[in-house]
C-alpha cells in the first residue's frame, strides 16, 4: 500500500473535531434524558394497557421502529416547516433523537416492567406503600435494573446514529469530519480520527451508564 | 516513370494543400458557401443543452446557435458534445463554432478565440426578491445554505463577513430543500441551480443578491478566424441590443440578463 498518511492537516482542525464531539455528547445527553423519560411513560402505558394511550403509543412505537432514522430526521427538518412549524437544525436533531429513543426505550422498559411478578405489587400494597412509592421502588427501579444493559446499548446506538444529523447541517462530530475532509481531502486520516473519537465516546458513555446503573438502579433491586 | 509519377503526386498534394489553405483562412465564407453552420452543443447540461421530450436537442446554447444561423441566413447543423471533447471538435474543424456553456480561461485562450459573452454563469448568494441585501455587509445576521465543499462554499467562506451563519449541506438537493423549507434565509449556489428551483417551486424563485464568482459563457471560435469572430460578435451585440439574449436568459435561466454582461 503506497498511501502516505498525513495527519497534520487534520490535526490543524482538531478544535473543529473537538467542538463537534462535544456537540454530539450534548445532543446525546438531552436526547437520552427526554427520550428515556418518554420511554418510561410509554412503557407504563403499554404494560398496564392504560386506555386510550396504550393504542397511541402502540402506533408510535411501530411507526418509529419501522422507519429509518434519517427519514424521520428529514421529515422533522424539511416537513414540519411546511406545516408552519419552524425549528432549527439542532432542535430537529434533538427532537428526532428523542422520538427515536422514546420508541425503542418504550419497548425495552416495557419488557422490564412486565417481568415484575404481579405479586410484588400486591406485597407493596400489603406493606401500605403509597401508589407512588410502590411504582418507584417496586416497579420502575427493578424494571430499569433488569433492562439496564439493553437500554445502555440503545443509548449508545442513538449517540452513534446522531452522525446522520450532519445531513441537515447540525454541526456535530460527523459534520466536522465531513467539513474538514472537504477542505483538505484527507478523508482517510479524518475518518480514522473520527472513528477513534466515536469509539472513545461510546466506551466512556458505556462506563458512565454502568456506573449510574450500579449506583442508583441495580442497588434497589 | 516512377519519377514522373512521384512528381505528379507531389503536385497533387501541393494543390490539395493550396486548395485547403484558403478554406481555412476564412471560415465565414466557407459557412456561407456551404449553406450550413456546424455548431457543437451540450447534450447533458440543462438548461444550456439537453435532449428534449421530442428527442431533439434543446436549451439556451441551442437557441443561441439558432440565432446565429438565422442571422447568417444558413441552415444549422448541431453536433452534441461533452465538456471534454468540445474544444477538440472545434480545433479539428469538425464544427465551426462551439456553443457549449464554455467559460473563458488562460489555457483555453491559448488554443481558441472567444466571442463576447452570450449568457451569464455565476456563483452567488440568492434570496427572496424583496430581501434588502445589496452587498456582502448586508449578509450579517443571515443564515445561508450551501453545498459543503463546493466552489461556492469555499468562495463564500472566504468572503463572508463576521456574523453570517453558513449552513453546509450534503448535496445540492438538501441545500435547495433547506432554502425552500425556509430553514435558511439565503442560498449560495450557481445561477443554473436556480433554474431547478424555479421548476420545482415557482413561488420562491430566489433572486440574485451577492455575486461570488463570475464566469460567463462565450462562443468558441478557432484561432485566426477574424472575420467569423467579428461576425459572431456583431450578431451577439445586435441580439443583446434587441432583447433576444434577454429573452433566452429569461426562458432558460429564469433570471434577467445581468447589466454587466
Amino acid at each position: 500500500m503506497a498511501y502516505q498518511f498525513d495527519f497534520l492537516p487534520v490535526l490543524h482542525n482538531a478544535d473543529l473535531l473537538l467542538r463537534g464531539a462535544l456537540f454530539t455528547l450534548e445532543l446525546t445527553a438531552i436526547g437520552t434524558l427526554l427520550g428515556v423519560s418518554l420511554g418510561i411513560v410509554g412503557a407504563v402505558v403499554r404494560a398496564w394497557q392504560i386506555r386510550p394511550f396504550a393504542a397511541i403509543f402502540g402506533v408510535y412505537v411501530e411507526l418509529i421502529r419501522n422507519t429509518p432514522f434519517l427519514v424521520q430526521l428529514f421529515f422533522i427538518f424539511f416537513g414540519l416547516p411546511s406545516l408552519g412549524l419552524q425549528i432549527s437544525e439542532w432542535q430537529a436533531a434533538v427532537l428526532a433523537m428523542v422520538i427515536n429513543l422514546g420508541a425503542y426505550s418504550t419497548e425495552i422498559i416495557r419488557a422490564g416492567i412486565q417481568a415484575i411478578p404481579r405479586g410484588q405489587l400486591e406485597a407493596a400494597a400489603a406493606l401500605a406503600m403509597t401508589r407512588f412509592e410502590a411504582f418507584r421502588h417496586v416497579v420502575l427501579l427493578p424494571a430499569l435494573g433488569k433492562v439496564w444493559p439493553a437500554l445502555s446499548s440503545q443509548i449508545i446506538i442513538v449517540m452513534l446514529g446522531s452522525a446522520v444529523c450532519s445531513q441537515i447541517a447540525t454541526e456535530e462530530l460527523s459534520f466536522a469530519a465531513n467539513f474538514i475532509q472537504s477542505r483538505n481531502f484527507r478523508a482517510f486520516e479524518t475518518y480514522t480520527l473520527t472513528t477513534l473519537i466515536y469509539l472513545v465516546m461510546a466506551l466512556l458513555i458505556r462506563q458512565l451508564l454502568n456506573w449510574l446503573g450500579r449506583r442508583y438502579i441495580a442497588r434497589n433491586r | 516513370m516512377t519519377k514522373r509519377r512521384s512528381a505528379l503526386l507531389t503536385a497533387l498534394l501541393a494543390s490539395l494543400m493550396l486548395s485547403q489553405a484558403p478554406a481555412h483562412a476564412n471560415g465565414l465564407d466557407d459557412i456561407i458557401a456551404r449553406g450550413t453552420l456546424k455548431v457543437a452543443v451540450p447534450q447533458d447540461f440543462p438548461p444550456f443543452g439537453s435532449v428534449g421530450p421530442d428527442m431533439k436537442p434543446r436549451g439556451l446554447d441551442i437557441d443561441t446557435a439558432k440565432l446565429l444561423a438565422e442571422q447568417l441566413k444558413v441552415k444549422l447543423e448541431l453536433t452534441p458534445v461533452n465538456s471534454t471533447n468540445r474544444i477538440p471538435f472545434l480545433t479539428t474543424g469538425k464544427v465551426d463554432l462551439v456553443i457549449s456553456s464554455l467559460g473563458k480561461n488562460a489555457e483555453r485562450e491559448k488554443v481558441i478565440d472567444f466571442s463576447r459573452a452570450y449568457a451569464p454563469f455565476y456563483l452567488a448568494v440568492f434570496g427572496p426578491p424583496d430581501a434588502p441585501i445589496n452587498g456582502l455587509a448586508d449578509l450579517k445576521g443571515k443564515t445561508i445554505s450551501v453545498t459543503r465543499g463546493a466552489i461556492e462554499d469555499i468562495e463564500l467562506t472566504a468572503v463572508a463577513p463576521e456574523g453570517v451563519t453558513i449552513k453546509r449541506f450534503e448535496d445540492n438537493n438538501t441545500t435547495i430543500a433547506a432554502y425552500l423549507a425556509k430553514q435558511v434565509d439565503l442560498i449560495a449556489s450557481g445561477n443554473v441551480v436556480m433554474v431547478a428551483i424555479a421548476e420545482r417551486n415557482p413561488k420562491r424563485i430566489p433572486a440574485l443578491k451577492v455575486k461570488l464568482k463570475d464566469s460567463p459563457v462565450y462562443v468558441g471560435v478557432n484561432k485566426n478566424e477574424p472575420a467569423l469572430l467579428e461576425k459572431v460578435n456583431q450578431i451577439l451585440a445586435t441580439a443583446k441590443a434587441d432583447g433576444s439574449l434577454e429573452k433566452n436568459a429569461q426562458l432558460w435561466l429564469k433570471q434577467p440578463l445581468p447589466a454587466d454582461l
